[in-house]
């Protein structure tokens, strides 16, 4: 009995740190709803919302999701912006958001996706010298969300996008990128995210692709 | 009364009632007053705060009382913490510090054009240097687009500002490299040994470098050798000279890599059909190999070695302008072994230590011959250099850094002329100690010595060293250098007499550079005294004498028009030398007072084809006619240099490996290049030095499997 409550005293201290007050919640629902409306997807904006994620992070240092959406809205806004100049230092924020919430939620599909992400953006910088190194990067962190999850939408998206992009004689496949996202709309219509508040996005984005890719 | 006490408790209690909401309304500037959009403002520990506007204002209410820490936060900014008191509306303004990130501090950059993958901030990307049609990926053609370097295509080595490809020195992760260039031949000088794809890093430096390095009287080319490849990888080539094939191989842990790679070389076909103007009799062919092997022995050290190994034969015949009716015939055969070890381990408490191995030889077997004129000259040279190396730095505060080292070479040079032997060995030792000062992070200053001893010379000399650099804004910079440079005579020299002294070059520079992501604009003006130059007429002594001024201009545009990357730089040089044979100080026979490129690199996707066009200009050299009256000498220019280079490459998948088809021209439009005369004793007979073959074709193609390296083969062209 005494080596039971012993095996349930650090499950009790996990849901104490874990322990999300209803203000977190309030306004957690408040600002990842944000990022369901498509308006708030041009650099500006994002970086409003990561703002906003940062500050809620700085009160709640044990929860991962506030650094994992900082991390996200601050590397769209660098995937968004048209100053190259500014990719670098944004790149760098979601990089130090997104290693803290990996230290909250270790090995977790949805910051391999984000470090995909990022990786992407630092190309853009300057994709001749850059591609070498941050191309296979970026994909390899696919590979990692898919084989954590393989159910998580958001790897076929960033899969397909990839695919889409990238030209063909690097390795680029259009036809291949509308399997790949068509696969990723059937896992989207599937999933359930784990709660509200849970990454959850990319679904339209995928859409639009998957049109753009039909024609 | 009751009421009254009511009211009473009203009165006490409304403040608590309205401080349960209370606004917060400021403005934030930087340090210059200007407002800052973007900030995040919050108070500290709760989810209170809002996002400045444009004009830097912010406003939101909180439900906290009392004493609490307002945090305004913003990229490339100081995050500042100020607390404040809340019992009531609160009004602040707050002022941010620039964060003095790497794009905001100033480097030292006179006199250097660096090339680096790990910072942002340069004027070239490694792949700039061998993105340039007409370099045939090597390293130094490549660098005679930039501003300070001459077209001397006539000889071996980088002529940079008024001084010779010897005083040029080329270092390997801080090892001298003794024989950079494969043997030349007569008016065929030999291109560089290493491949661009080795390095990580190159600065090349036009004068005013750092303590670091010695023994180059004009410039320093510093190669930073590759860490980890990403992955393993394979690749075969073939083109109309030879085949080459290679592995790399990444260990399964990640933290260790070796590589092997061999080629063989022979043009001799290409030159059974493209008829060169002198006749081969062997070859050329070259047989090379390399091996590498890297391993991180920490999270903070790492051991490299590569190894290189390399032998060649080749011989040409031509008409001998000596003896009329006869032909001279040239035979060279070489062998090279290159070796360097490195280790690099920070030692804790802001110390971090370099320190480096390399074993070197070369040896020449050449033979002179006017066929059935006179006997053979057999010429038999061997160099071998050892050397270490020690370097601890030291970070001192955020930005400022404390170099001190040492370094130990044993050179021997060995040569046999028929049965004539001339040999020596040189102990050189060198010290050095630096120190780069920012005074502020706009501000810096770079105050250095060193101190070298040649057993040979049997002299000290001491070379002090200063640069200051002031950033005047985000993208601008200017810079001064100063500093004395010493250098050993050439072998040929010493190898004869030993009673010489160093030769002694002081540099002053002065730079103004503008450096954004796609636009670079770099204006630099220097002069430079030379002292102690080799005289060999009437007697070999350390005597002759030089200067060289000029000014410089660079601009690379990258955006303007779509896929188009290019540069423009031109080189103004006025610069005149008593040395050697010369009679008094005249502009050399290998300088020339005007020299500009311009580089053009355009992709076009649709076909994915990279086109790369390179075309190059150099006024006139003198040469010497030895039918001139003395008061004349060198008073004859050769015609204006033109070179016109053009690369394509197409790029594609064959199988599972990516694949390159590469075609490149030098010369294309076939301009007639005369790089000077060369006179028979008599002075009766002269003829052209003009290049061998004034027009080169390659045709090639590479595959990889694993790492797409294809851009790496356009690149080489």
């Amino acid at each position: 009995m005494k080596h039971f409550l012993l095996l349930l005293l650090p499950v009790f201290a996990a849901v104490v740190t874990k322990a999300q007050s209803p203000q977190y919640q309030d306004a957690m629902t408040k600002q990842v709803g944000l990022l369901d409306v498509p308006a708030s997807y041009n650099p500006q904006s994002m970086l409003d919302i990561s703002n906003t994620f940062e500050r809620i992070a700085a009160a709640e240092k044990n929860q991962w999701l506030p650094y994992y959406y900082a991390a996200y809205s601050q590397v769209m806004s660098a995937l968004m912006t048209q100053d190259k100049d500014k990719i670098d230092g944004l790149a760098d924020k979601a990089e130090a958001n997104i290693n803290k919430a990996d230290s909250l939620k270790q090995n977790d599909d949805e910051v391999a996706c984000i470090r995909s992400l990022i990786a992407s953006s630092r190309i853009m910088v300057d994709p001749q010298t850059r591609g070498q190194q941050y191309g296979p990067e970026s994909g390899m962190q696919i590979q990692k969300a898919k084989q954590i999850n393989p159910e998580n939408p958001r790897v076929y998206l960033l899969e397909g996008q990839a695919l889409y992009y990238t030209p063909e004689q690097f390795g680029g496949d259009k036809a291949k990128a509308k399997e790949v996202l068509q696969v990723a709309l059937q896992k989207y219509a599937a999933f359930k995210p784990a709660s509200s508040i849970a990454p959850h996005w990319g679904e339209p984005h995928a859409k639009d692709l998957l049109q753009q890719a039909g024609k | 009364m009751w009421k009254h006490s009511f009211n009473l408790l009203l009165c006490i209690c409304l403040p608590a009632l309205v401080l349960a909401q209370q606004k917060i309304i400021g403005k934030v500037t930087d340090a210059k007053k200007r407002p800052l959009p973007g900030v995040n403002v919050y108070i500290k520990g709760s989810y209170d705060g809002a996002t400045a506007g444009a004009d830097g204002t912010f406003s939101f209410t909180t439900t906290t009382t009392g004493p609490q820490v307002l945090v305004a936060s913003l990229m490339s900014f100081q995050t500042q913490e100020q607390a404040i008191n809340i019992t009531g509306p609160v009004q602040v303004t707050l002022m941010l510090k620039a964060a003095m990130n790497e794009l905001k501090v100033v480097t030292i950059s006179a006199g250097s054009i660096e090339a680096s993958n790990d910072k942002n901030n340069t004027v070239l990307k490694p792949l700039d240097i061998v993105t340039t049609a007409g370099a045939t990926a090597d390293i130094v053609n490549a660098l005679k687009t930039l501003p300070g370097t001459q077209q001397t295509n006539d000889r071996e080595g980088l002529f940079v500002r008024g001084g010779t490809g010897y005083e040029t020195q080329i270092f390997i992760d801080g090892l001298m490299v003794r024989n950079p260039f494969f043997t030349s031949l007569p008016d065929m000088p030999g291109r560089g040994r290493f491949s661009p794809f080795l390095f990580k890093g190159t600065t090349f430096s036009s004068g005013g470098y750092s303590a670091q390095y010695g023994q180059g009287l004009s410039s320093a080319l510093v190669l930073e050798s590759e860490d980890l490849p990403a992955r393993s990888s394979y690749s075969l080539g073939a083109s109309v000279l030879g085949v080459s094939g290679g592995l790399d191989e990444l260990s399964k842990d990640k933290k260790g890599s070796f590589g092997i790679e061999a080629d063989y070389t022979n043009l001799a076909p290409y030159f059974n059909i493209a008829k060169p103007k002198q006749e081969p009799t062997v070859g050329p062919e070259i047989i090379g190999t390399s091996l590498n092997f890297r391993r991180r022995t920490s999270s903070t050290g790492i051991l490299k070695f590569y190894g290189y190994g390399n032998w060649s034969r080749m011989g040409f015949k031509k008409n001998s302008i000596e003896y009329p009716g006869y032909q001279e015939q040239t035979d060279v055969r070489n062998q090279n072994v290159y070796t360097n070890l490195t280790y690099k381990e920070s030692l804790g408490s802001g110390w971090r230590m370099n320190a480096g191995f390399s074993y070197s030889s070369n040896i020449d077997k050449i033979k002179l011959d006017t066929i059935k004129k006179s006997p053979v000259t057999n010429v038999h040279a061997r160099s071998d250099l050892s050397q270490l190396r020690l370097m601890l730095t030291k970070s001192l505060g955020a930005f400022s850094q404390l170099r001190l080292g040492g370094e130990y070479q044993y050179a021997a040079e060995r040569s046999e002329f028929n049965s004539y032997k001339v040999n020596y060995v040189d102990n050189y030792s060198a010290g050095f100690a630096e120190s780069d000062i920012y005074f502020t992070p706009r501000f810096v200053g770079r105050f250095g010595g060193r101190l070298e001893y040649s057993t040979i010379l049997a002299k000290v000399n001491l070379a002090p060293r200063v640069s200051l650099a002031y950033k005047l804004d985000d993208y601008s910079q200017f810079s001064l250098a100063y500093g004395d440079y010493y250098q050993k005579p050439e072998p040929q020299y010493l190898r004869f007499k030993q009673d010489l002294s160093y030769m002694k070059a002081t540099h002053y520079i002065a730079s103004f550079q503008r450096l954004s992501s796609n636009y670079t604009f770099r204006v630099e003006a220097f002069y430079k005294k030379y002292k102690d130059l080799v005289k060999t007429v009437p007697d070999t002594l350390t005597n002759g004498t030089g200067y060289a001024k000029g000014i410089e201009l660079f601009w690379r545009d990258r955006k303007t028009i779509k896929n188009l990357d290019y540069w423009i730089s031109y080189s103004f040089l006025d610069t005149k030398r008593n040395y050697l044979y010369y009679p008094y100080e005249v502009q050399p026979d290998f300088a020339a007072k005007h020299t500009a490129s311009l580089v053009m690199k355009k992709y076009f996707p649709k076909i994915t084809t990279n086109i790369g066009v390179t075309y190059s200009y150099a006024s006139g050299r003198p040469y010497y006619n030895p039918n001139l009256p003395e008061s004349k000498f060198m008073s004859e220019k050769t015609i204006d240099f033109n070179t016109l280079g053009l690369s394509a490459s197409y790029l594609t998948t064959v199988g599972k490996a990516f694949t390159v088809f590469v075609i490149s021209v030098t010369n294309v439009f076939d301009f007639k290049q005369v790089y000077g005369y060369r006179y028979s004793t008599d002075g009766l007979r002269r003829e052209e030095i003009v290049p061998n073959a004034p027009r080169f074709l390659f045709v090639g193609m590479f595959m990889n499997f694993g790492v797409d390296r294809r851009q790496d083969v356009i690149n080489n062209l």
